[in-house]
């Protein structure tokens, strides 16, 4: 071949030349390019800007901000600077999970953080498990923990319906009664409240009389009250979500059923509660993972709506936005304590945090990742008291206890 | 299962066909006069809602709402029909349809723009909350006050349709425009007015809807897919049709919600379906009105 035409080889030999040189030219590039991401700790996170769940995840950006901001303002990780990249996953898994591999792959994000909705979190879950990649989740679910969806990289800092619902169940059936009638949203989130409901029932013999399940997005349901109203139940349990949370109490409410029943939903959502007005959620007692109300008797809750003031003209977070929060804070922070952006590094320093950013003790179960946190029992106020933003009223505080959650066992986790 | 809760799921059904049938008929009318199929209808009714609250923001009263929403959406109305949907008489069924489903975007997301995307809370006029007995069991009285309302607005339409010499006209161009034209009467004008009349009673629709459910930019769409429903059902253009379509899909989803909740939003369109199989032109529809 090289005796052929010495022509060609010179070419060859050139060419050789000018690309061995076109790689020197590019390698301190390249070395300045992975410098740069050394630099910025990047924070992916997903979550539906547009959709009905918007408002919400608007808020929860808002909330991670603060964490960046506090973490940046502190000194980062010895001068290491973090950053949010957030993507709008429309409240859809295929999108949800194109947009964080688009995070891990063309932005070489270190961490993700995100997602509302429970399919959408295991889509995500999915890539980042497959990535060997840090999430974060900050929307309810029971099946992230299961052992079939969970790895190491998986850590939900949000409640679980199964705590959730429980804490509600565990307060509202010794004070209401025990005739129970369940108004549930058709889907998984729905389902699992329903089953934390019963499971806490069972120690106060609880009698479910019906569980009426209805198609997520109805907008009218007259058709579905009287039957309710006829088998005159001591509670009313309505699980469902965002517009079909307010419906449900409005139209509930002009049906006169608070008069004859006590009406109880796991999550009752400050932005919900915003959104409906007064009249809809007055006497409705639910749970929630926060409430800026708290300030009052925890330090950490008043540092955090101070700062969040700060930042957002005054206004108080809400409750799904301090998961934004704490969901990007407790990787920080673990990330801190490790003194590296190193994955399994990291996940070791998380599991030993114990930690007060926002609402009292938490820490991360070691078993299955979940946020062992309290829950607060609130109640809608008739009027706002304190300004527009005074809504709920706190009747009583679930402390952080691992026996309220469902047991690693039942998880499937060898413990 | 008693009796009682039988009939109050009926007569909760029926409430709820009103509620249909106020926001089919003005659909139905467009339909049968201008043969337009008004993808926009959702967009006026979910208006209508925000006209309403912004005026009650201004600190005007429900009642003066109930009169000025529908004035005020009506006026938009006519403008959109004078400006974009008359140059396209004559160029067959898709082009207004496509025309006004782009609009319905646009009212849309000039609404978002304007009001942001986020609901607003509705209360119920305080004279008409809380629940009566009416017999059978209790009913909310501001759903009593809906029916009321549909019943004058059909009353009213009926005796304006069948009972003026405009309403003769009306009635005549939608027959045939040619001779009504021949005949030195002004039919655009006319189509024009009934466009308006339409819009405006969508409009009424959306107020009325919203002490219901809140009020968010997307409420229109939900209930335009069941709209088209109770048209189809009645007979595309049918007036009367959409009454008894109207009060039909109501109780049809109220009995199925009693028995089988999970059904109840698949139920209206296996009626629809089934209805058109066995009438494809609808209850009390002409057939061809759509070729």
């Amino acid at each position: 071949m090289a005796k052929k035409t010495t022509g060609s080889i010179s070419r060859r030999r050139l060419l050789t030349t000018a690309s061995a040189g076109a790689v020197l030219a590019a390698s301190p590039f390249r070395i300045n390019l992975l410098q740069a991401q050394e630099a910025t700790i990047k924070v992916g996170f997903p979550v539906p800007l547009t959709g009905p769940y918007g408002t919400e995840a608007q808020d929860q950006v808002r909330a991670a901000e603060v964490a960046i901001a506090e973490f940046n303002e502190a000194g980062g990780l010895n001068g290491r600077k973090a950053e949010l990249l957030v993507r709008d996953d429309k409240l859809n898994p295929g999108e949800a999970a194109t947009r964080t591999l688009e995070l891990i792959e063309k932005e070489k994000v270190n961490f993700i953080v995100g997602s509302l909705s429970a399919s959408v979190q295991l889509a995500v879950n999915n890539v980042t498990k497959e990535r060997k990649i840090i999430y974060n989740s900050i929307s309810q679910s029971d099946e992230i923990n299961e052992v079939k969806d969970f790895s190491k990289y998986t850590f939900h800092e949000a409640l679980t319906p199964h705590l959730t619902a429980g804490a509600v169940g565990r307060y509202a059936f010794p004070k209401f009664g025990k005739k129970v009638a369940f108004l549930t949203a058709d889907y998984a989130y729905g389902h699992e409240m329903v089953r934390g409901f019963q499971e806490a029932g069972k120690a106060f013999g609880v009698e479910s009389l019906v569980d009426i399940r209805h198609p997520l997005g109805t907008t009218d349901f007259s058709a579905l009250l009287p039957r309710i109203q006829a088998l005159k139940p001591d509670i009313l349990v309505i699980s469902n979500f965002g517009r079909d949370q307010q419906i449900a109490l409005k139209q509930a409410t002009d049906f006169g059923m608070k008069k004859s029943m006590k009406i109880v939903a796991p999550i009752l959502l400050y932005t919900g509660r915003i959104a409906a007005g007064a009249q809809a959620f007055e006497g409705v007692i639910g749970g929630t993972s926060y409430y800026w109300g708290i300030e009052d008797k925890v330090a950490s809750a008043k540092a955090f709506n101070d700062r969040f003031r700060k930042m957002h003209g005054g206004k108080v977070p809400s409750d799904y936005g301090a998961l934004g929060y704490a969901g990007v804070k407790t990787l920080l922070m673990g990330a801190k304590a490790a003194g590296t952006t190193d994955t399994d590094k990291v996940i070791e320093a998380v599991e030993a945090l114990k930690y007060d950013y926002y609402k009292g003790p938490e820490y991360y179960r070691k078993c299955d990742h979940q946020a062992v946190q309290s829950v607060l029992i609130i109640e809608s106020k008739s009027k706002p008291e304190k300004g527009d933003a005074d809504v709920f009223n706190v009747l009583a505080t679930e402390e952080p206890s691992e026996k309220n959650l469902r047991t690693c066992e039942a998880l499937g986790h060898k413990s | 299962m008693s009796f009682d809760l039988i009939a109050l799921q009926l007569f909760t059904g029926l409430a709820l066909g009103a509620i249909y049938v106020l926001f089919a008929i003005g659909l139905s009318l467009i339909f049968g006069m201008l043969t337009v199929v008004n993808f926009a209808h959702g967009a006026f009714y979910m208006v209508g809602a925000y006209v309403g609250l912004f005026l009650l923001s201004l600190g005007g009263n429900f009642w003066l709402c109930l009169i000025a929403v529908p004035l005020i959406v009506g006026t938009v109305g006519l403008v959109v029909e004078r400006f974009l949907i008359r140059p396209l008489y004559g160029r067959g069924i898709d082009y207004p349809l496509l025309l006004t489903f782009g609009l319905s975007y646009v009212m849309v997301e000039l609404i978002r723009i304007a009001f942001g995307k986020s609901g607003y809370p509705f209360d119920t006029p305080e004279i008409l909350q809380g629940a009566v007995n009416i017999g059978v069991g209790y009913f909310p009285l501001y759903r009593l006050f809906v029916i009321g309302i549909a019943a004058a607005v059909l009353l009213g339409l009926w005796l304006f349709l069948e009972r003026t010499s405009f309403g003769l006209i009306i009635r005549a161009g939608a027959r045939d425009p040619q001779i009504v034209r021949v005949l030195g009467v002004n039919v655009s004008r006319v189509w024009l007015f009934v466009f308006g009349i339409g819009s405006g009673i969508a409009a009424l629709a959306g107020l009325l809807a919203a002490p219901l459910q809140g009020v968010i930019p997307e409420m229109g769409a939900t209930i335009l897919a069941e709209a088209f429903v109770v048209t189809v059902v009645g007979g595309m253009g049918s007036i009367g049709g959409a009454v008894i379509a109207g009060l039909l899909v109501g109780v049809v989803v109220s009995m199925t919600s009693l028995f089988a909740p999970e059904m109840a939003k698949v139920s209206i369109f296996a009626l629809m379906a089934v209805v058109l199989l066995v009438r494809p032109q609808g209850f009390f529809g002409r057939a061809g009105l759509m070729s």
